[in-house]
């Protein structure tokens, strides 16, 4: 539904996208991860059409994004910065307003969605708490009931209920009409059950894209005597090392086979899982 | 509700089985639907989907078209079977090696047993 083709952004001298292809379909709610600055927002600006490519291409169902107006009516971007208002706008009017600009906009959801996270009709959208702003906007993302539907951090400030509030509403939304969300967010272990695939961007550059319920059985922590586990990672993906005295624990990602499985037993060394959250770290690079 | 670690497709599936096994499910009972499951767990419907598709594949539950997905007939002699054969290397066999290492003799687990468990009451 939406693809790129050799797409690249740049700030001057700054390379923010690295030559991009990808390619998501219809009716499937994506991940984006990525850590502060690896081009997660102007990955989503450019996919909105909010701003051009430097080179490259992003099309949707086949046309142009940037200025046509025919795909962006059927996108929505809700930034985390905000942008669905000015300060003085009620946000009731916003809605209003969003009703008369979309073409697929449900107002009366829009409605049932404030109720839902409680957020007060008669105020302005510059009195709203961090939390509550992003609780209005995903109440305008989901509303706009728009076929590719992106948050770049939706959960920004929300406390665990209206986040709770959150995930009940875009799984209800998506199983009553289905169609394409891409999420990004750094609260992997909280959020990344709701992704059927998550995409990694790492330093402007796509780090790997799979299945969610793949990438979980994909990393092993290999914990044993520090001599017996580096003969047994030799020739294994290491992500991490990590030495508490004569005992090393090595995180290794790819899966093991049925050999090295018999041979870890063999050697006495314990194999067990790795959260997601970590083989995200050490994917990205480690920590500081 | 899941841990972060392991495939959410297996722990589902997994659910299930220990439901049928405890006789929470019965034979012929309908099982939630994969979005029903989706949206009490806060899950990918997906990941709900290719849960039930692997305890259909292996005979747990059956799909009819149309109405929902039933626990099959038999379905929990065959998962007591199964179970049955792994109890001893997965659950008796770390629990030896435990004693072992604390020094607790074969004899004292057996008394143990005995006390909690006496012949006769087991079914």
């Amino acid at each position: 539904m939406i693809t790129t083709s050799a797409l690249q952004v740049r700030y001057g001298d700054t390379t923010a996208l690295h030559p991009l292809d990808l390619d998501l379909s219809a009716g499937r709610i994506y991940g984006l991860l990525g850590r502060n600055g690896a081009g997660k927002t102007t990955l989503l600006s450019v996919l909105a059409g909010f701003r051009a490519p430097s080179a490259g291409s992003v099309t949707f169902d086949g046309a142009p994004v940037f200025e046509n107006a025919a795909a962006t009516t059927r996108i929505c971007l809700i930034r985390d910065d905000g942008g669905l208002g000015d300060p003085t706008d009620k946000l009731t009017d916003i809605l209003d307003m969003a009703a008369i600009l979309r073409p697929t906009f449900d107002r009366a959801f829009a409605g049932e969605l404030l109720d839902r996270f409680a957020l007060p009709r008669r105020s302005t959208l510059g009195r709203l708490s961090r939390g509550q702003r992003s609780a209005f906007g995903v109440t305008v993302g989901l509303a706009s009931r728009a076929a590719l539907t992106m948050f770049d951090e939706a959960h920004l400030g929300m406390d665990a209920a209206a986040r709770k509030v959150f995930a009940d509403a875009l799984l209800a939304d998506y199983l009553a009409r289905p169609r394409t969300f891409l999420l990004s967010t750094h609260l992997i272990e909280e959020q990344s059950p709701l992704f059927e695939q998550v995409l990694i961007l790492h330093q402007g550059r796509l780090l790997l894209r799979e299945d969610l319920d793949d990438l979980r059985g994909r990393g092993v922590a290999v914990t044993g005597p520090a001599t017996l586990v580096d003969d047994f990672v030799s020739g294994l993906t290491v992500l991490a090392e990590r030495r508490l005295g004569p005992t090393k624990e090595v995180t290794v990602f790819g899966g093991l086979d049925d050999e090295h499985r018999r041979l870890a037993g063999r050697a006495g060394l314990t194999l067990g899982p790795v959260a997601v959250q970590d083989l995200f770290i050490h994917l990205t690079g480690g920590l500081p | 509700m899941f841990d972060d670690r392991s495939p959410i497709y297996r722990q589902i599936a997994d659910q299930v089985k220990d439901d049928v096994l405890r006789g929470v499910l019965g034979a012929g009972q309908q099982v939630m639907s994969t979005n029903q499951y989706a949206a009490h767990y806060r899950i990918n419907p997906a990941t709900a989907a290719k849960a039930f598709q692997q305890l259909v594949d292996e005979g747990v539950i059956y799909k009819r078209r149309g109405v929902g997905m039933f626990v099959a007939d038999g379905a929990r002699d065959r998962l007591r079977t199964e179970r049955r054969e792994r109890f001893f290397t997965e659950v008796v066999g770390p629990m030896l090696a435990e004693a072992h290492a604390l020094g607790i003799p074969v004899a004292d687990i057996v008394a143990h047993l005995q006390r909690h468990d006496p012949p006769g009451d087991s079914r």
